[in-house]
This record gives structure tokens, sequence and C-alpha cells, in this order.
């Protein structure tokens, strides 16, 4: 079918509010939901599940977190990891200390918590921005690290600072599997992603949006800077957060304080960047990318028949996602999600060129 | 000029405002004031203080002297969002869009300040945010039928040419429904057809919705066609006050600013 919005004539501004107004987009997301929930469970080796999907749809959550702060409000952060160690751990104390709660409360009460915790590090960002900000977000990524390795209490002891999860339990389904892990995931990020795309499209997102965009004209149209700010800096560590227990209970099962390290946040980073900043879509693409591409280039030389060492394998990983990096910052900074659009649009007016 | 209107009280008065930076005096001891439904010119040379004194009227810079009272009551030091609330909008000499909008985007911004829907509401699209959002989006979409540029809802602010950029940061402002609007050189830039354009609409929000207005204008011949009054500054001074035929005369003016070319 053609991917055309001439002759979807809308009657009504409600029509023309909806969150996909046009046609194809809708017909694209339905069997994109249909993939996802039907069919990929029956297609997918547990391999697949376990080292790609799983990962990917944690890491999108937690991506886009981050890029309703980086990318809609123009806030930077590069110690996001450390909201997701808030996440985790809230939730891993939650757990232990509170068995009778269910799992998806206590994911709400990680969101929640780490969402005050962002809160706390966002305060800065009334008065400073730029590169003093991306300092002061950096303290958060230290001060977390240094909290969960230092104070027991939050370890619950554990003599060598790793903790470790029971299987989770939702109303007696367990999510023990990985064919049930991936459905869990795939149905609390679906969620998370159609409230991201209904806030993004609210008053609130539109603050946001200008405070990146002119924030001398927001303030002067009457959008308050601290409130717009700290939005912002709460709404992202709640969905890193709750990506964090998920991290953790899902993902891991067991882990140390250094799973959420800085290289974390900077992955998050990387994603953002390469996805696209301002884009939810976006935020998907990056964790795909930044997911697949090591599995890829492990793989790659065996099929092209290529032996290629480890080490050899790593640096490179590290070569491509450099100059990646390198490329979508000069070149294309909304990323993949841009070139996303871009190939919408020609498809808007195909055949014509212009 | 401005129909069958009439012009009312005093809706803001300035007394003695000096503003300094440093060692730059962009005001000293400026006086005036500014009635309901008219059209204020504030006129000058470069570097006259023109935009500062907008800047003053709606909170962004704060003065070291004077008095602002704005509905016959003082302000001490309002910011600008209060100001804001007050309903005082402005455009900007330099286009001040939201660049990664949409144009209906932009202009959905200068209702911002009256919509009250929570944070939860919004993010599970509630019918109660629904509605407003409905509400709000019929608003400004009368500011575009207005504005006439119902072809350029979707498109990106940046994308357009720098006349119709120029349209929707008026947009912005009107979809505040402001009682005092601020316009700083509207029409800098513009092509003849287009300066008539927008002094069209300026004249019709002045008109139709009895909206007062303060404007920065480097064409004389538009201040002198669109003002009830006008202002003269040069060097932070207040060097003229009156209607537009009245600074024709001024020699002080003629000398300081007409006689100047640009
Ligand atoms: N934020 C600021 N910091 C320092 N100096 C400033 C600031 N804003 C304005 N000035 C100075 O105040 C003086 C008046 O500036 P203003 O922008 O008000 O002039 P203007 O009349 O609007 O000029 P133009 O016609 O060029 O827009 C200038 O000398 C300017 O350099
Ligand atoms: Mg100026």
């Amino acid at each position: 079918m053609l991917y055309r919005e001439n002759g979807q004539f809308k009657t009504s501004y409600r029509a023309d509010q909806q969150m996909l107004p046009i046609l194809q987009d809708r017909i694209f997301m339905g069997l994109l939901l249909v993939f996802v929930f039907v069919v990929a469970p029956f297609v997918f080796s547990n391999y697949f599940f376990l080292s790609i999907l799983i990962p990917f749809l944690i890491l999108a959550l937690a991506a886009l977190g981050l890029n309703l702060l980086v990318g809609y409000c123009g806030q930077i952060s590069i110690g996001h990891a450390a909201f997701m160690s808030v996440g985790a751990y809230a939730a891993y104390n939650l757990v232990l200390r509170v068995p009778q709660l269910n799992f998806l409360v206590v994911l709400v009460l990680a969101g929640l918590i780490a969402a005050l915790v962002g809160l706390l590090f966002g305060i800065p960002s009334l008065r400073i921005r730029g590169l003093y900000l991306a300092v002061a977000t950096l303290a958060a990524q230290f001060f977390m690290d240094w909290v969960f390795a230092r104070v027991k209490w939050f370890t619950n002891y554990a003599p060598s600072g790793s903790v470790s999860t029971a299987t989770i339990d939702i109303f007696g389904f367990q999510i023990n599997s990985p064919v049930r892990k991936y459905l869990f995931l795939a149905a609390v990020v679906t969620v998370f992603a159609i409230l991201a795309k209904n806030l993004v499209r609210s008053h609130l997102g539109r603050a946001w949006m200008a405070m990146r965009d002119m924030d001398v004209a927001a303030e002067v149209i009457g959008i308050r800077p601290v409130y717009a700010k700290l939005t912002a800096f709460a709404v992202s560590s709640f969905y890193v957060g709750v990506a964090g227990a998920l991290w953790g209970f899902v993902h891991l099962g067991s882990w140390e304080p250094l799973a959420f390290s800085i290289t974390l946040s900077l992955n998050l980073l990387f994603m953002i960047i390469i996805g696209g900043m301002g884009s939810i879509l976006g935020s998907f693409f990056g964790a795909f990318f930044i997911v697949a591409l090591p599995i890829l280039l492990n793989r790659a030389p065996d099929w092209l028949g290529i032996h290629l060492s480890t080490a050899m394998v790593s640096h490179l990983e590290s070569m491509i996602f450099g100059a990646l990096i390198i490329f979508f910052l000069i070149v294309e900074p909304q990323g993949l999600a841009r070139l996303w659009s871009i190939g919408k649009e020609k498809l808007r007016l195909w055949p014509f060129p212009h | 000029m401005g129909g069958g209107k009439t012009i009312g009280d005093v809706v803001l008065d300035l007394q003695g405002i000096s503003l300094s930076f440093g060692g730059v005096r962009a005001l000293q001891d400026v006086t005036f004031d500014v009635r309901e439904h008219e059209v204020r010119a504030i006129i000058g040379p470069n570097g006259a203080g023109k935009s500062s004194m907008l800047n003053v009227i709606n909170g962004v810079y704060h003065p070291q002297q004077g008095t602002v009272s704005y509905l016959g009551a003082k302000r001490h030091d309002v910011n600008t969002h209060e100001a804001a609330v007050q309903g005082i909008a402005r455009t900007f000499q330099n286009i001040a869009l939201f660049k990664g909008m949409s144009v209906l985007d932009n202009i959905m911004t200068g209702r911002n300040l009256r919509m009250k829907s929570g944070l939860l509401a919004q993010a599970f699209r509630l019918p109660s945010a629904e509605r407003e959002e409905l509400e709000h989006r019929e608003a400004v979409e009368q500011v575009i039928d207005f504005l006439e540029i119902q072809a350029h809802r979707k498109t990106p602010v940046g994308r357009l040419p720098y006349g119709l950029q120029k349209r929707v940061d008026l947009a912005r402002a009107l979809a505040m429904e402001p009682k005092l609007l601020l316009l700083d050189e509207p029409m800098a830039g513009m092509n003849v057809e287009e300066k008539q354009d927008m002094c069209r609409f300026i004249l019709d929000v002045n008109d139709q919705f009895g909206t007062t207005i303060v404007l920065i204008e480097h064409d004389m011949g538009v201040v002198m066609d669109i003002s009830d009054r006008v202002i003269v500054l040069d060097y932070g001074k207040k060097i003229g006050d009156g209607t537009p035929d009245e600074i024709r005369g001024n020699q002080a003016v003629i000398d300081a600013y007409l006689g100047v070319s640009h």
C-alpha cells in the first residue's frame, strides 16, 4: 500500500490529534504489535530472546527515559545508569522487605524512588547547563556507585556486595522462561512507550521542548523552567528506574554495583545519539543497534569465513561505535529516526522526486 | 487611526526607569505610559534602548531605578512568568521560535499557561486531558485562521521562510490572548508585501480584540501610519513623545533620528 496522507482529510481536530493520524502508520503499528506479541514468541530461539530481545527491550525503555530528558527537554545527563541502579536496588529491597507486594507495584515504587533521586540531582539544572550540568550529573553516577558499594543495608549485608533475586511472580504467573520474560517486558515497554508518546504530545511535552529550543522565549510565554526541567528529570528517572529494576530482576537475576557503572550511562547516551534525539522510535532503534551490533560483529567474520581473535572483535566494536557516533553527531544529529522519517517522506512523495 | 476604537485609561505606566549593564546605560530616567487599546510605538536609532524597554515591561530585565505600574498596581521586580500571567505577551527582534517543533506546536505553547491537566492525566490521556487539548486546539486554530497560516500547521518552523516565521512568532503571542502585546520589530527584514500583511494583522488585532500594543519599528512610514502615539528614545533617553504628527514636527527628534539615515 502506498504511504500517503492525501485524501485522508480530518474532519475534526480530535481525529487530527490521534496518536498516529496517518492511516498507514496505524496499520504499521498494528502489524508490529501483532508481530511482537503473537508471532515473535513462536519464531525466535531462546538464545535470541536472552541475548538480544530481552536486553534490547529493557535498554530501549532506559534510552526512552533518557531521551525524554536529553532529547525532549535538552538537559544533558551522563549519569543515568545511577538512576537505573536506584531502581534496581529499590526493587530489590522492596521485594526483600515487603515480600507480599505485587511485582508491578514494586516496579512503580522503584520508579518513583528513582524519580525522587533524579529530581534531587536535577536541581543543579536550574542554575547550570551544558558541560557544567554534565559534570553535575556525573556526580550522581559516582555518588550512587559509592552508596551501593558502601552502605551495606542496601545489599542486605551480602559479603560480596552482589545481590540476587527470585523469580518474578505476577498474579500467580511465573516470569521464568525466556519467552515469558520477553512477553512481560514487551507488554511493560509498550505501555511505557504509549505513556511517553502521550506526554510528549501534551502541554508538558511542549513545555519540555520549548525549554530545549529557546528557554528565554519559553519563560516569556509563561513556562516555568523549574517545573519543566524538574518534571523532565523526574519522569526520565522514573523510566530509567523501572528499566533498572527490570534489568536487575529480569535480565541479570543477580548483580553487583558495577552492573550500573558509567559505561552503561555512556551506552544509553550512545543509543539516543545513534537512534535519534527527541524521538521515541529512535530510542528503540538506538537500543537495538547497540545490543545487536556486538553480536553481529562477533558472528559476521565466521559467516564470511574470516577468523578474528576476540580481542580484535572487541577493538573493532569500539572503533565502529566511535566512528558511528561521530558520524551521527556531525551528519545526522537526529539519528536513525531521522533516516526513518526521510524514508517515509520519500515514500509519501513517491514516485515524484519532489 | 484605528477606526471607531476608543482609547481608554492608562494600563501601563513607567516612571523614571533607569537600567544599566555595567557601564552601559541602556535607559536613563525614561517616563511614559500606554493607554488601553492604543498602538504605542517606540522608535529610535540602533542601541537606543528600545528592546531593553520591552524587556523591562515583561520582566526580563529589572531596572535599577523607577517604577512600573500595570493595570493600576505597582510591580516590584516581576519575573517573566508573572508578566505572562498578567496578560503580557511579546514577539522577539531575533525570531525566538522553538525550532524543533511544528508551527502548530509552537502556537500551542502559547496556551500552556491556561492548560491545567496534571502529569498523569496527560500521560494516560484521560478524557479530561483530551478535552482540554481540544479546547485549546480550537483557540489556536482561530489564531491560525486569523493569521492565514493554515497551510503550514504541521511544518517544522525552521523550514519556513523568514516572513512566515515572524508571523508564527506573532501567532504564538496571540494564542496567549494577551491584554498587552509587545512587538519587537515585527516587520524587520520583510519585503513590502509582507510588511503590508503584517500591518494589517497588527491593526486587526488591535481593532478586533481590543489588544493594547507596544511596537518597536524602524520603518517610519509604518510607524506614522499605524500608531496612535510614539515615543522616541536616543542613547537611552526619551527625546520625544506624542502623536505621529507631533513627532514629525519635533526638532530634537528630527536631528537625532529622522535626519540620520539608516
Ligand atoms: N543583556 C545585555 N547586556 C549588556 N548590554 C546590553 C544588554 N541588553 C542591551 N544592552 C545594551 O543596551 C543598549 C540598548 O540596547 P537595546 O537592545 O535595548 O537597543 P535597541 O534600541 O533595541 O537597538 P536595536 O535597534 O539595534 O534593536 C545597547 O548599548 C546594548 O548593547
Ligand atoms: Mg532592539
